[in-house]
């Protein structure tokens, strides 16, 4: 009788967890509930969180604020992966789209009286939503190539990634341009009912990419061609237009980023604003669980992988006794381990895992 | 003509994997100088058999014994320095590799350690001689046709000096004259001692080459026999285990929907189409409520109309009338919103989505004909789906499964329902039937003609000429890239049909 | 004579041991013409805007300004062509020199010692992305991309600021000009580059292991029915990467002997550039070892070319130019592959 209800209890907890497995998101939730732990371990008051100027404070929030630039780019970069695409040009499309504002909104500092006037070349909405606009047409123009003219994902990408730079340095004469407009610092630093403006945001663009996917048909139809698009194309979808709105939101999830990073950094600096962040943004993906090899994506899995990284490196920074720069070799370990854990092949190799996914290879 | 021992014989052999026995214990025997066929339906274990004698898979059970010595090989690079080498249907060769290297590479001659191309050049020249077969070895593979690939890949055969050649499926892609080389060559070779086992599903091509045939059905060995000793009827009943009778009983062909007044019942009329490189000018129309075969060889152009009419490939001139008026068909969007319906030749690469479930399979076309917009709720996707399932009997566990999980014949229901499932009134099908098993082919034709008498138009192509015969009332004969004729009624015979392709008419 | 029956200049006018019937339809001869020419056109273009361009030196110095260019995209080459990609080749050439930094100096170790043991390093690192990508079945963009945050991590580990190589070996080897004719000279890196590419075509063209490579990128399923060694192939290709990442490293330190934690930063976009633009698909199964040389040179001319032209020309449009270049490479691929469809079809 004990032994039936063991049994029971056994056949449930593997119901549940192939069950959170197909969602895609068990592994990710272990990963991070795993980096709390030893934080909660290392850190005492790491999951205090405190009311500070009438704002909420604490290393939870600061890990989720500064963690907006990642988990932004990473939900753009999600449904490129999916199409079986790649797009290493995001961090160039931050920095030009960084350098937009700033040369919109104009490095002028004019204090009057020992007062500072604010004083902004052009309308900072303008200044905003021309940085956007640029950042969705770079998006574009890497759908274009990718989608009519044939190039693969990584070249076309790589053409914007090595141009990108030269391009904001161009719009930024060579200088970092130094802003203080401060109703635009806001963007990244402001803070509405006492939580970080940038969580909204990240927030806002959530919500419109998970209504899309549930009540829309473009989950399936970025996974069909992600998939198959040749087949996709014959069922009569566009595969084409598909294509190139991926990466024009991409590009304009860049756009996004690259306001936050000026508006954070009061400046842009056409060679270091968002060096690296495309790595750490497909990191991020591939941390929850999308396949590089496009079909199936998982939008929450991407954002707790970007919550990963940055936790990471808020743990590894805090612990006086290893050096910053092992976050690098930090993440590249994780980069293997998620890979080998998600590798069949690796899983066959160690077996005895509870849930292997079977394939008939007949 | 056959040695009294059999070069290859494996006893009892097993195998199994997660869900499936593919074989459960099956005998087979091959003899030198002689062409041994082994027929059985789609998942009767035919493949298994050979990957385990080629060494990609390992047996779970059974002795193999080749060469009077127990063995067993782990990889098929090891079964083919031991003397047995298959070419698969495929071809599997490097497209982007010369045709000399193709033949020689893994075993390239080479003078003082560095490769000696002059010798592999001339090497392989007198290798495709050998085969009748004169072409630049230097020139890539690509550069050729399939037939060509086939006599590289078993040029490298040669090469290797095997004893037992293995020809998977080599007829799929070839024409008549082609299959004529192919089969000269072959019957060359078994003069010359060769051990050869051929897998086809071309009955004719069994009993015209063929000297013995193993039956598997279901994963277990039905027989041995002589081909001369076996009536087709026979071997068909020993493969499929049913009742032949009851498969002779097809429904009416759809004749009584095709009415006189053309005019009025058109659904479809292409006036002066054509495309360089794909098809030279053709008009044809097609009537409500009637079943158009498209008949001729491979290459002909019949797939090529297929996706001018559907939208795939822009012709450079031509009229499209749908239901008599005209209209611009620049996509295949735009032909699924006038009704029409292209279920391609190649499943595996232009149909199914393989990671997808059977039911987003399913519902694809539709909800591509909705839109992004307008997602079908969860609820009308499961009915829809499960209706499917039901009307095609596809065999899956449930709807959820992916599509990559079900065999050949079930994939081919899948697609199949997703075209049906957007209700055209023209429904084109390409190929639907070739590499399934007979079982589920009779299933499918009786499919198409039961639709057509609801009222659907139905183009048929085809290269089993009896299976086109059967189902349509009218068909459109292709030759060379060009529409040669339309036969109906008394003239829907094989043989006229394929003098008309011949040039006779 | 019969020049088709030279090995290594046969490669250059038609390979193989002779095209009887010529490369017309081979559209890669016709890339690889198109680099070469690109090339001669941007050194005459030079020539003629600037007085001192068209000179022994200023071709002499493409070679010895850029030996790490050169000897990671010979290794980058070989990877490409199998269909991968190697991320990590400018951060094992920073690690390379970091752990020689670190153990000459700091350490007093002998180079003698010290070199070999970097390059195994270099190549113990491919080897094991080789074991990545070829046993896990792990993407080759992701495992590279592992491999560079691990070599530049633990480059930066050892030290973030970089270290000056005071030992008198390798101030002597940066130092030795090797004179050609007249004025002009190159330096020991240019023997090992030239080497290199040498052993590279070898490899490439007259040994099982590189037409294993080519026949891996044009159809790896087919290769290993084949039963052709691939699983050994693609981990070996991955190793030789990592070999020369590492042999460029150690031409970083003999060009300017010191190690620096961000040597290579963004080298590798450089490398598959270079690779790109010299003929080489990145869907791999075609691509020559000489193309990715002209590669090399057709960047290093860019470069040379602004710097000609002085402070007025803002160097950012280094970067801007290449990526058009790149752009304009593949769109000819593209191309050219569709007109030799068409051709083949007809």
């Amino acid at each position: 009788m004990a032994g039936l209800k063991l049994k029971n209890i056994m056949g449930k907890i593997a119901g549940f967890f192939t069950a959170a497995s197909r969602s895609g998101l068990l592994w990710p939730v272990i990963f991070f509930g795993l980096i709390l732990l030893v934080n909660a371990l290392i850190n005492p008051g790491f999951f205090d969180i405190e009311i500070k100027d009438g704002r909420l404070s604490g290393s939870l929030i600061d890990i989720m604020n500064r963690s907006s630039y990642i988990i932004l780019l990473a939900i753009g970069m999600t449904f490129v992966v999916a199409t079986a695409g790649i797009d290493i040009s995001v961090g160039a499309v931050v920095a030009i789209s960084a350098a937009v504002s700033a040369y919109l909104i104009g490095g002028t500092l004019v204090v009057e009286n020992g007062v500072q006037q604010y004083v902004s070349f052009m309308p900072m909405p303008v200044a905003i939503i021309a940085a956007l606009l640029i950042a969705t047409a770079l998006g574009m123009w890497n759908g274009l190539l990718i989608s009519r003219m044939g190039l693969q994902p990584i070249i076309a990408t790589l053409i914007l990634m090595v141009a990108g730079r030269g391009i904001a340095q161009l719009i930024t004469s060579g200088q970092i341009i130094t802003i203080y407009y401060k109703p635009f610092f806001f963007i990244g630093g402001g803070y509405l009912f006492g939580i970080p403006f940038s969580i909204y945001i990240v927030a806002a663009v959530l919500a419109v990419v998970m209504f899309l996917k549930k009540r829309t048909a473009l989950g399936l139809f970025i996974q069909s061609v992600g998939i198959n698009k040749t087949a996709t194309r014959f069922a009569g979808i566009n595969s084409s237009n598909i294509i190139l709105w991926v990466y024009a939101f991409s590009g304009f999830c860049a756009g996004i980023v690259g306001l936050l990073v000026c508006s954070n950094n009061k400046s842009a600096d056409g060679n270091n604003a968002g060096y690296n962040m495309e790595l750490d943004a497909i990191l991020a993906v591939v941390l929850g669980g999308t396949s590089l090899a496009g079909g199936k994506f998982y939008i929450m899995g991407s954002v707790i992988g970007g919550l990963i990284i940055q936790s990471l490196t808020t743990t590894i920074f805090s612990i006086k006794e290893i050096k910053p720069e092992a976050n690098l070799v930090v993440k590249a370990v994780i980069v293997f381990v998620v890979c080998l854990i998600q590798s069949e092949s690796f899983r066959k190799k160690v077996a005895g895992v509870i849930f292997l996914r079977e394939k008939k290879s007949l | 003509m056959a040695d009294l021992k059999p070069i290859v014989e494996m006893k009892g052999v097993k195998k199994s994997f997660p869900g499936v026995q593919a074989l459960s214990g099956v005998d087979f025997r091959l003899f030198e100088g002689e062409i041994h066929a082994i027929m059985g339906q789609n998942g009767a274990g035919k493949s298994t058999l050979i990957k385990i004698l080629t060494g990609v898979y390992k047996a779970d059970g059974g002795s193999i014994v080749y060469c009077g010595t127990q063995c067993r090989f782990r990889t098929p690079l090891e079964a083919q320095k031991k003397g047995i080498s298959t070419v698969y249907q495929e071809v599997n060769l490097c497209p982007n590799l010369s045709v000399a290297e193709n033949i020689f590479i893994g075993r390239e001659p080479r003078r003082f350690g560095m490769i000696d191309w002059n010798k592999i050049n001339s090497e392989s020249e007198k290798l495709l001689k050998r085969l009748n077969v004169s072409i630049d070895v230097t020139k890539l593979l690509s550069s050729y046709s399939v037939a060509i690939q086939q006599m590289v890949a078993i040029a490298r055969v040669l090469c290797i000096s095997s004893r037992v050649l293995i020809l998977d499926e080599p007829t799929s892609s070839l024409d008549e004259q082609e299959v004529n080389e192919l089969f000269e060559v072959l019957n060359k070779l078994k003069s010359e001692g060769m051990a050869i086992l051929f897998v086809t599903h071309f009955l004719d091509q069994v009993y015209r080459i063929t000297d013995r045939i193993t039956v598997f059905r279901n994963g277990t060995f039905v027989g041995e026999y002589l081909t001369k000793d076996l009536p087709r009827v026979e071997l068909i009943f020993k493969m499929v285990g049913k009742d032949i009778s009851a498969m002779s009983a097809m429904p009416q062909k759809c004749l009584e929907n095709v009415s006189d007044n053309k005019a009025a019942d058109s659904l479809l009329e292409i006036k002066g189409m054509k495309k360089q490189g794909s098809m030279n000018e053709f008009s044809l129309d097609v009537q409500k409520g009637e079943v158009l075969g498209f008949a001729g060889l491979l290459g002909s152009g019949r797939t090529e109309t297929a996706r001018l009419i559907f939208g795939i490939d822009k012709p450079d001139q031509g009229e499209c009338l749908v239901k008599n008026e005209l209209k611009n068909i620049s996509s295949p969007s735009d032909a699924i919103e006038l009704g029409l319906a292209f279920c391609p030749e190649d499943r595996k690469t232009e149909g199914i989505i393989d990671e997808l479930s059977v039911r987003e399979n399913i519902i694809l076309a539709l909800q591509g004909s909705l839109g992004i917009m307008k997602y079908l709720p969860r609820k009308k996707q499961d009915k829809i789906a499960d209706e499917y399932i039901k009307a095609l009997g596809i065999k899956t566990a449930d709807a959820e499964c992916e599509v990559r999980t079900l065999s050949g014949g079930n994939q081919q229901k899948v697609l199949l329902a997703r075209w049906l499932a957007t209700k055209p009134s023209l429904l084109i099908l390409d190929e639907p039937t070739r590499g399934i098993d007979v079982g589920a082919k009779f299933e499918i034709q009786e499919f198409v003609m039961s639709h057509c008498k609801e009222g659907m138009s139905i183009i048929f192509i085809s290269s089993e000429l009896d299976e086109v015969i059967r189902v349509s009332s009218r068909v459109a004969v292709f030759r060379d890239r060009q529409k040669i004729s339309e036969l109906s009624g008394n003239d829907l015979k094989e043989e006229k049909i394929m003098h008309t392709i011949a040039g006779g008419q | 004579m019969n020049i088709k029956n030279i090995p290594i200049l046969s490669c250059i006018t038609g390979g193989k041991g002779g095209n009887s019937s010529g490369s017309m339809f081979n559209f890669k001869y016709l890339l690889l013409a198109a680099t070469i020419a690109l090339f001669i056109v941007m050194f005459g273009i030079g020539s003629v805007s600037f007085r001192g361009f068209f000179s022994l030196k200023v071709f002499f110095d493409l070679f010895i300004d850029n030996p790490f260019l050169f000897i990671a995209a010979i290794g980058m080459t070989f990877v490409i062509i199998t269909g991968g990609i190697d991320l990590s080749v400018g951060s094992v050439a920073a690690l390379t020199t970091m752990i020689t930094g670190t153990l000459v100096e700091i350490h007093g170790v002998s180079p003698a010692v010290v070199l070999p043991f970097v390059l195994f390093v270099g190549s113990l690192i491919g080897f094991l992305i080789g074991i990545m990508v070829h046993f896990f079945k792990i993407q080759p963009f992701i495992a590279t991309l592992g491999g560079m945050f691990l070599a530049r991590g633990i480059a930066l580990m050892i030290n973030t600021d970089s270290i000056t190589l005071n030992n008198s070996f390798f101030k002597a080897v940066s130092n030795y000009h090797i004179p050609v004719i007249g004025n002009a000279f190159i330096t020991i890196n240019v023997v090992i580059v030239l080497l290199v590419v040498v052993i590279a075509i070898i490899l490439a063209h007259y040994t099982n292991f590189g037409r294993t490579v080519y026949a891996i990128g044009g159809n790896e399923q087919s290769a290993i029915l084949m039963g052709l060694p691939v699983g050994r192939t693609k981990i070996l290709v991955y190793t030789i990467s990592g070999f020369c990442s590492a042999l460029a490293g150690v031409t970083m330190m003999f060009y300017m002997p010191s190690g620096n934690p961000l040597h290579g930063v963004g080298m590798e976009m450089d490398v598959i550039a270079a690779v790109v633009i010299g003929g080489t698909m990145l869907t791999g199964g075609s691509g020559y070892m000489l193309g990715t040389v002209f590669g090399v040179l057709i960047l290093g001319t860019i470069a040379t070319l602004i710097n000609f032209q002085g402070g007025s020309v803002n160097p950012w449009w280094i970067r801007i130019i290449n990526a058009a270049l790149i752009l304009v490479f593949c769109l000819l691929q593209i191309l050219f592959e569709k007109k030799g469809r068409k051709i083949a079809k007809s």
